[in-house]
């Protein structure tokens, strides 16, 4: 096995040392009755190059959608990933090390995790980021359970337009703490109403840009949500343009992380943003990294605030997470600053741009309309003419790949498409599904 | 250490995206003001030159598999193919798009679903759900399908979780996070669960006993059939934390000890790397009692197609935004394929051998509080080494040496510990040189004990006031003063 570095010698020399006669001998501890009922996988070994050719195989099965021009969103976008993340995240010295249990010999993630927490401070505007969660649904669930724990009513407020993924992660969390999650209803303008808030709520959840691409009124949401916290879920790179929800007074902000410099990676692995109020910082889930100096002085990182943590307060942790997503908070580092905020605001406005004008020609079109007339970023949601799923099998066929409405169904909408469009869709592939759009009868 | 915040330049770059190419009509017609942001994030901008010479110089300051032996107990620092990073980036797999018609997303489902078939075979059980993005994740689906299982059965009064003393932390977490109380098992003096204490707190109270095979100890447990009937008898369910899979690879099932429920951790066992924290992938398999409980969606093959299937009604929910950490599981795939069963057995055989000469050699100049034939690791403790010396510092020392330090002070049953888990994919000669690093602190502690204490003197940092960093917390760069901020409004 070309993993395995001892030759036959050393193995006999070690098995003398220990004083046994067989590698079987080693485990002599498990019962036999144990053994006897193994079953091999009946796996023959594969040498690299097959492993590549096989592997490789599988991939070629999914490039008809890579090769398709993509309107897929719903937390996973088509971003253009600049060439100098994937060199970065290359380094071993990154993708090889633990979570960084030992300071000194871990500085290099260390100081990457301290920048990914300044850079989600000031993207959202919050005070305090620790340095990631799994992905974005979970850490919304992880905020909600936070929110709990602070306000302590046992039941929070969602919004209808939340992502239907991420409520299905959070009704899991929730039904598993005991805590009951009501709905918040949508207005006529994609909107979530928040008339309808109730008292005695640990948390209200806000998705903004919402799962029908509108962005929300944060503007009052505070005040209107009472004691309960005010958690929102946003996208990071609409933060580019946007007012940061730390400005309306969220007290967590949660994000998926993808656009900023992952790879779609068929939905894993992700990159859950998680950003709270100081205040907050005890209760808050996560590994955490602090600015610190060393026994001579020099400024260097650790991680801070462990004794909310497993490994030291056990069932009294304010999570469980350990393991999070390290890689892909290095991956995010590396991407905002080699576009700096000059060049994420000329993203955004690009994005913005391009999803405007695509909803101005689709939307001239006979029978397409914008299902909300609120305001939106670079996904938006359209009410067509013709059966859905007809015409997502239309737009197939010309290598256009657009979600069918179930997620929109799932949010209380049928009868209607959602488009994402990214930096990377071009005039041309714009106007080619204007096009076909326009010729479906 | 500088950050990008000491490196920022006034202006932007560009260079990245093209301009426009449709037609513009400014922000401000496309937003109302008040939802547009009036203050620029500080975020800086590199060239890409110094860029990249930032983050190889913070790169340089790690240490990780590929720079030398990390035998840091529990984590399983095994080496991490290349092959498998070429693969993850192939662009059928790292471009497909989750919500992709699934005509289109083959190859990802078959993958999907021939790992399930794998993984379900090492855990000799049911079923395999692989949405949990790490093992602390994989413990909390556990524990979440318990929960289901018994409030189906009527049975709610089950809400205690058994835990040997010896326990990761992430167990307790993980069942407190799911409403569950938690009762500590205390550990025999051979370091193996007490069947007495264990009769002793079994009820029916009890919904699981959540356990590690080997134990934390890098013990095998003898009378493990024992206690999953014992547990079972009671009406409850066995949890095996799979941490340390990596003794038995290739040879025994936990579903064959008696586990209804087991979590891999593919950046341990099955060599994904653990990128520094992540990220990880933590499948659950499940005993055939269970597998309606398993997250949706699930991936079923039809003829030769697969598709999505959520019409399982009984199904815990989602634990994650979709199915789990793709990139991460295909690595592991191709791992598994390359090794075949012969290689699971070569994995198993080399580590735990690997770590029976360690702690043979090693127990000579340290104490072995519990002496055993070891699996795939081993615990030692530092507190007799010589007086005014901890295993912290001899943690610390290890590192002058150019080795990664083991795990410390844990598991929480050995005073001063040091846990230590060479791994199959060292050799002889490295093991040696480690021994002989050991040996020599051991002596440095009783002749030269500022050495230890001063250590480390070869990092890029000495040692880090972790006091300070708990008490003056500084999580953020701290910009100095609010003009610099407005300076910036855009």
């Amino acid at each position: 096995m070309r993993y395995i570095a001892n030759t036959d010698a050393d193995r006999r020399a070690m098995l003398a040392a220990v004083g046994l006669a067989s590698l079987e001998e080693l485990f002599a501890d498990i019962p036999q009755a144990i053994e006897d009922c193994f079953q091999p996988l009946r796996l023959p070994a594969q040498s690299e190059m097959e492993v590549a050719r096989n592997v490789q195989k599988l991939a070629s099965f999914n490039e008809v959608h890579c090769g398709s021009i993509s309107f897929l969103g719903g937390g996973i976008y088509d971003h253009y990933v600049p060439s100098v993340v994937s060199h970065i995240t290359s380094r071993s010295e990154f993708y090889t090390a633990y979570t960084p249990y030992q300071p000194e010999v871990s500085q290099g993630t260390l100081t990457v995790m301290f920048e990914f927490q300044t850079l989600i401070c000031e993207l959202t505007g919050m005070e305090v980021a620790n340095a990631s969660m799994y992905d974005g649904a979970t850490a919304l669930a992880e905020g909600v359970l936070m929110a709990d724990r602070i306000a302590g009513k046992r039941r929070i407020a969602v919004s209808r337009a939340l992502f239907p993924n991420y409520r299905r992660v959070l009704d899991t969390y929730c039904w598993a703490a005991g805590i009951e999650v009501v709905e918040l209803p949508i207005t006529k303008n994609g909107q979530s109403d928040t008339a309808a808030i109730l008292d005695g709520l640990s948390g209200l959840v806000i998705q903004s840009p919402n799962a029908f691409g509108v962005i929300e009124e944060l503007e009052g949401l505070k005040g209107a949500a009472g004691e309960a916290l005010l958690i929102v879920v946003t996208n990071p790179i609409s933060l580019g343009l946007l007012a940061p929800p730390g400005q309306f007074g969220a007290d967590i902000v949660v994000a998926e992380g993808q656009p900023l410099g992952l790879s779609p990676s068929f939905g894993g692995p992700l990159l859950g943003l998680f950003a709270t109020r100081k205040r907050y910082l005890r209760q808050m889930p996560g590994r955490i990294a602090g600015q610190t100096v060393d026994a001579e002085g020099k400024i260097g990182y650790t991680m801070a605030a462990q004794t909310r943590e497993q490994h030291i307060r056990r069932e009294r942790a304010t999570s469980n997470i350990c393991t999070n997503s390290a890689l892909c908070a290095l991956a995010a580092t590396v991407y905002l600053s080699s576009l700096g905020a000059d060049g994420l605001q000329k993203l955004a406005q690009l994005n913005l741009e391009k999803a405007h004008y695509l909803a101005e020609q689709i939307t001239a079109l006979s029978g397409y309309e914008l299902a909300f007339k609120a305001p939106f970023f670079n996904e938006f949601t359209v009410r067509v003419p013709a059966d859905p799923e007809k015409i997502c099998a239309r737009l197939k066929e010309e290598g256009i790949l657009v979600e069918d409405q179930r997620s929109l169904v799932d949010v209380g909408l049928a009868g209607a498409l959602r488009f994402a469009v990214t930096e990377k869709r071009t005039s041309e592939e714009l106007d080619h599904l204007v096009t076909v759009l326009g010729g479906i009868q | 250490m500088s950050t990008i915040f000491d490196c920022e330049r006034p202006e932007g770059i560009g260079g990245l995206f093209p301009a426009p190419d449709v037609p513009t009509k400014g922000q401000e017609n496309l937003i109302p003001s008040s939802l547009l942001r009036e203050l620029a994030p500080r975020i800086p901008c590199l060239s890409e030159p110094e860029l990249v010479r930032h983050y190889t110089r913070l790169s340089k300051l790690n240490y990780g598999v590929d720079d030398g032996f990390y035998p840091l107990g529990s984590c399983t620092m095994k080496y991490n193919p290349k092959i498998n990073e070429d693969l993850v980036r192939l662009p059928g797999f790292a471009q497909a798009h989750p919500l992709a018609d699934e005509q289109l997303i083959q190859g990802c489902l078959k993958l999907l679903f021939e790992m399930s078939g794998l993984l379900s075979k090492v855990a000799g059980l049911a079923d395999v759900t692989l949405q949990p993005a790490a093992g602390a994740h994989g413990e909390l689906t556990g524990m979440f399908l318990v929960k289901r299982y018994f409030e189906d059965r009527g049975e709610e009064n089950r809400k205690r979780i058994l835990l040997p003393d010896s326990a990761h932390g992430t167990n307790p977490a993980s069942a407190a996070l799911s409403g569950f109380s938690v009762t500590e098992i205390p550990s025999g003096g051979d370091g193996m669960v007490n069947l007495a204490a264990l009769e002793k707190a079994l009820d029916e109270t009890v919904a699981a006993i959540m356990l590690t095979v080997p134990n934390t100890l890098g013990i095998f447990e003898e009378r493990i059939l024992e206690v999953t009937d014992m547990v079972h008898a009671a009406g409850g369910l066995c949890y095996f934390d799979g941490a340390n899979l990596n003794a038995f690879l290739g040879r025994a099932c936990p579903g064959d000890m008696g586990a209804d429920i087991f979590h891999f951790n593919l950046h341990k066992t099955l060599s994904t790397p653990h990128g520094g924290g992540g990220p990880g992938a933590g499948p659950v398999a499940v005993a055939e009692q269970l597998v309606q409980f398993l997250p949706v969606p699930r991936i079923v093959k039809e003829d030769e197609t697969y598709r999505f299937d959520w019409n399982y009604p009984q199904s815990i929910g989602c634990v994650h935004s979709f199915y789990g950490n793709f990139g991460v599981i295909l690595k592991a795939y191709a791992y598994l394929l390359h090794l075949g069963d012969e290689g699971l057995c070569a994995v198993s055989e080399n580590a735990v051998l690997n770590a029976n000469y360690l702690q043979e050699r090693l127990k000579k100049t340290y104490r072995l509080p519990y002496d055993h034939l070891c699996k795939h690791e081993f615990v030692l403790s530092g507190k007799e080494i010589a007086e005014g010396i901890s295993t912290f510092d001899i943690a610390k020392r290890l590192i002058d040496y150019g080795f990664h330090p083991p795990t410390i002070y844990f598991p929480l049953i050995v005073p001063e510990a040091l846990m230590i888990e060479p791994t199959e994919c060292e050799g002889k000669e490295t093991l040696d040189r480690f021994i002989e690093a050991m040996e020599q602190i051991a002596v440095e502690a009783k002749e030269a004990p500022q050495l230890l204490h001063d250590a480390p003197q070869h990092a890029p940092v000495r040692r880090l006031d972790q006091t300070r960093a708990a008490r003056q917390p500084m999580l953020s760069y701290p910009f100095n003063d609010s003009a610099d901020q407005e300076d910036q409004t855009s």
